[in-house]
């Protein structure tokens, strides 16, 4: 049991910031200033070679 | 000698498994290895086949031939095009049989072919087989073409291709023979398990080595879908099959958890492999595929990479609300219907990416059958990601679980969004891989559209409202407190839904069997004579103009 409150007190605190602080961190990355050119080289990929 | 070393694994394989036979502790156990011995000694026979032992010419000595490192790895996608479309007709077959024999159960056929043995063999050919196939082909397609390079690991990906058919096989028959572990959408016993652990790294290894050796710096979000998915089915697989087998030589085995720890695991598993199979590996699909047939990239890039965090983060959460009103405690309940309540959000961002991708194209629809088809999947798509986290509700699902309600939730999630996006892929895949001009007939590709969209909506409204009157009957009190309906009246209730639920089913396979007609044609390379999509047909009498 001591396991589990230890386990699941870490889950509900420093796991949900660390996910938290990894989802924002990756919204504000792909909305960073310049980013517009790399997301639509990107979006291109699938036409860029095909045989 | 290619293929010497497959020929001496797959002999001693043989023989392993004729040991297994001699010496197994049950029956079933003893069944199940000499159908495996007698799969291993025609693929060895097969493989012996192939074998050629003069020596190779001169120019092909070199290790690493020019044309390796040029040529996509091709066949292997060919082999899996052909056994998505195999397996995705007897998945549908089963599931009529099934259906059928639910309304008329005279059907039910002792010992193999009863309801209880049928209907797993059902749900996996359909999960494991067609989608599990149809996953295979196209991450191997999507994953080649988005890196530019060939698939890593060589002989790999024909490992990974045969094995998954023998796990299949293997599963599929241990089904009918009785062998099964009892968890939902996990039924095979450990030693297929096992099998399919292997098979699942070496499935890995082959992405993996891809992505690590592209020529195209950036990773293409759908391979981010596909790696997700093919990463978490390894963890979730390992995790919920964990048990102990009785004898190392005999088929049964107990699970490794208890009580209510079991049934939290087991759903965990199963949904999320409603989550990561059947969700995040047809996304990948429909972020290559929907852009490559309507010839536009995809609407948001940048949405594409917020649905996929915010899908990742969210799904694995969501597996307890298959366990409301149980022994489960109640924070973990709640836990689970809220984390499926905001999946609806990247649910729906995914289906607006998906539909935007043809603004300003939306006319292509009208002459493109498939096309069509790739769009009422990421329809029902957003259909069932709605339906999905309302039921999550514990209000709703007390009146939804253990009802038919459910069925009809899964069927249009399963046959709406995974059959129709992959049909998709099928039609597109095949004239690609076979280089022909194009399919046999796009007008069949229509009748397939339209047959399938009818069962599904039958199918979908039928289980409705079957379910709701079954939720109701089952909480039906009188003013003394006392059940209204027996359980066996509200069984008798649904009889004409379960006939119609049949039709439903059959208009279904129907469409599957003019795909396969049609993807048989193309293979072949003959081309239906026939009116475009889209032009009317030359009224009767006018004389036909000679071309040119």
């Amino acid at each position: 049991m001591e396991t589990y409150n230890a386990m699941r007190t870490f889950a509900d605190s420093w796991g949900l910031v660390y996910l938290m602080a990894i989802f924002i961190f990756i919204i504000v990355w792909i909305f960073r200033p310049g980013s517009q050119k790399h997301v639509d080289d990107a979006a291109q990929i699938p036409f860029k070679e095909d045989r | 000698m290619r293929n010497a070393s497959w020929v001496v694994v797959l002999g001693a394989g043989a023989f392993v498994a004729l040991l297994g036979a001699a010496l197994g502790q049950d029956q079933l156990f003893r069944t199940h290895m000499w159908l495996l011995t007698l799969v291993l000694v025609l693929a060895t026979v097969v493989m012996l086949r192939t074998l050629r032992f003069s020596p190779a010419p001169a120019a092909q000595i070199p290790f690493k031939s020019a044309q390796d490192d040029v040529q996509y790895m091709d066949t292997v996608i060919r082999y899996g095009t052909i056994a998505t479309v195999f397996w995705g007709v007897v998945g549908f077959l089963v599931g009529v049989v099934v259906a059928a024999q639910l309304a008329w159960p005279q059907l039910n056929i002792e010992p193999w072919f009863n309801f209880g043995r049928m209907r797993p063999l059902h749900t996996s050919a359909v999960i494991f087989a067609f989608g599990g196939n149809a996953l295979l082909a196209t991450s191997f397609y999507v994953v080649q073409r988005t890196c530019r390079a060939r698939l890593w690991g060589g002989d790999l990906a024909w490992f990974v291709f045969w094995g998954y058919q023998l796990f299949i096989v293997l599963a599929a028959t241990g089904y009918l023979l009785g062998i099964t572990a009892g968890r939902e959408y996990a039924e095979p016993e450990w030693y297929v398990d096992l099998w399919l652990t292997v098979v699942w790294v070496a499935y890995l290894l082959v992405f993996m080595g891809t992505l690590m050796k592209r020529k195209e710096p950036h990773i293409y979000v759908a391979n981010w879908f596909y790696l997700a998915f093919i990463v978490t089915i390894a963890m979730l697989h390992v995790v919920n099959n964990l048990a102990m087998p009785v004898s190392f030589l005999g088929a049964k085995s107990y699970s490794a958890f208890a009580g209510v720890q079991d049934a939290l695991t087991q759903w965990w598993y199963g949904h999320n492999a409603v989550g990561f199979f059947l969700t995040a590996g047809f996304l990948g699909m429909m972020y290559y595929f929907v852009p490559k047939q309507a010839n536009r990239p995809i609407y948001s890039y940048r949405l594409s990479i917020i649905h996929f965090w915010a899908l990742i983060f969210l799904y694995i959460w969501a597996g307890p609300h298959h366990l409301h009103y149980t022994a489960l405690p109640d924070w973990a309940q709640t836990l689970g219907m809220v984390f499926s309540v905001m999946l609806w959000m990247p649910s729906w961002g995914g289906m607006i990416n998906g539909l935007m991708t043809l603004s300003g194209a939306w006319d292509k629809l009208r002459t493109d059958p498939i096309l069509r088809m790739m769009v009422i999947a990421v329809a029902f798509y957003g259909m069932s990601t709605f339906e999905g986290p309302m039921m999550s509700i514990k209000a709703v699902n007390s009146l939804s679980h253990y009802t038919d309600w459910t069925i009809g939730h899964v069927h249009s999630g399963a046959l709406g969004w995974v059959g129709m996006i992959s049909f998709g892929a099928v039609y597109f895949l095949v004239p690609k891989l076979w280089q022909r001009q194009r399919l046999y007939s796009l007008r069949m590709v229509n009748w397939h559209f339209w047959l399938a969209t009818l069962g599904i909506v039958l199918y979908a409204a039928v289980m409705w409202v079957a379910g709701i009157q079954q939720g109701l009957m089952w909480r039906e009190y009188n003013d003394q407190g006392f059940l209204v309906y027996s359980f066996a009246e509200s069984v008798a209730a649904m009889h004409p839904y379960y006939v119609l639920r049949t039709v439903g089913g059959l208009l279904y396979l129907t469409g599957g069997l003019i795909m396969a007609f049609n993807i048989y044609m193309t293979i072949r390379g003959y081309q239906r004579d026939e009116i475009a999509m889209g032009e009317e047909a030359p009224a009767p009498g006018t004389v036909s103009q000679p071309a040119e």
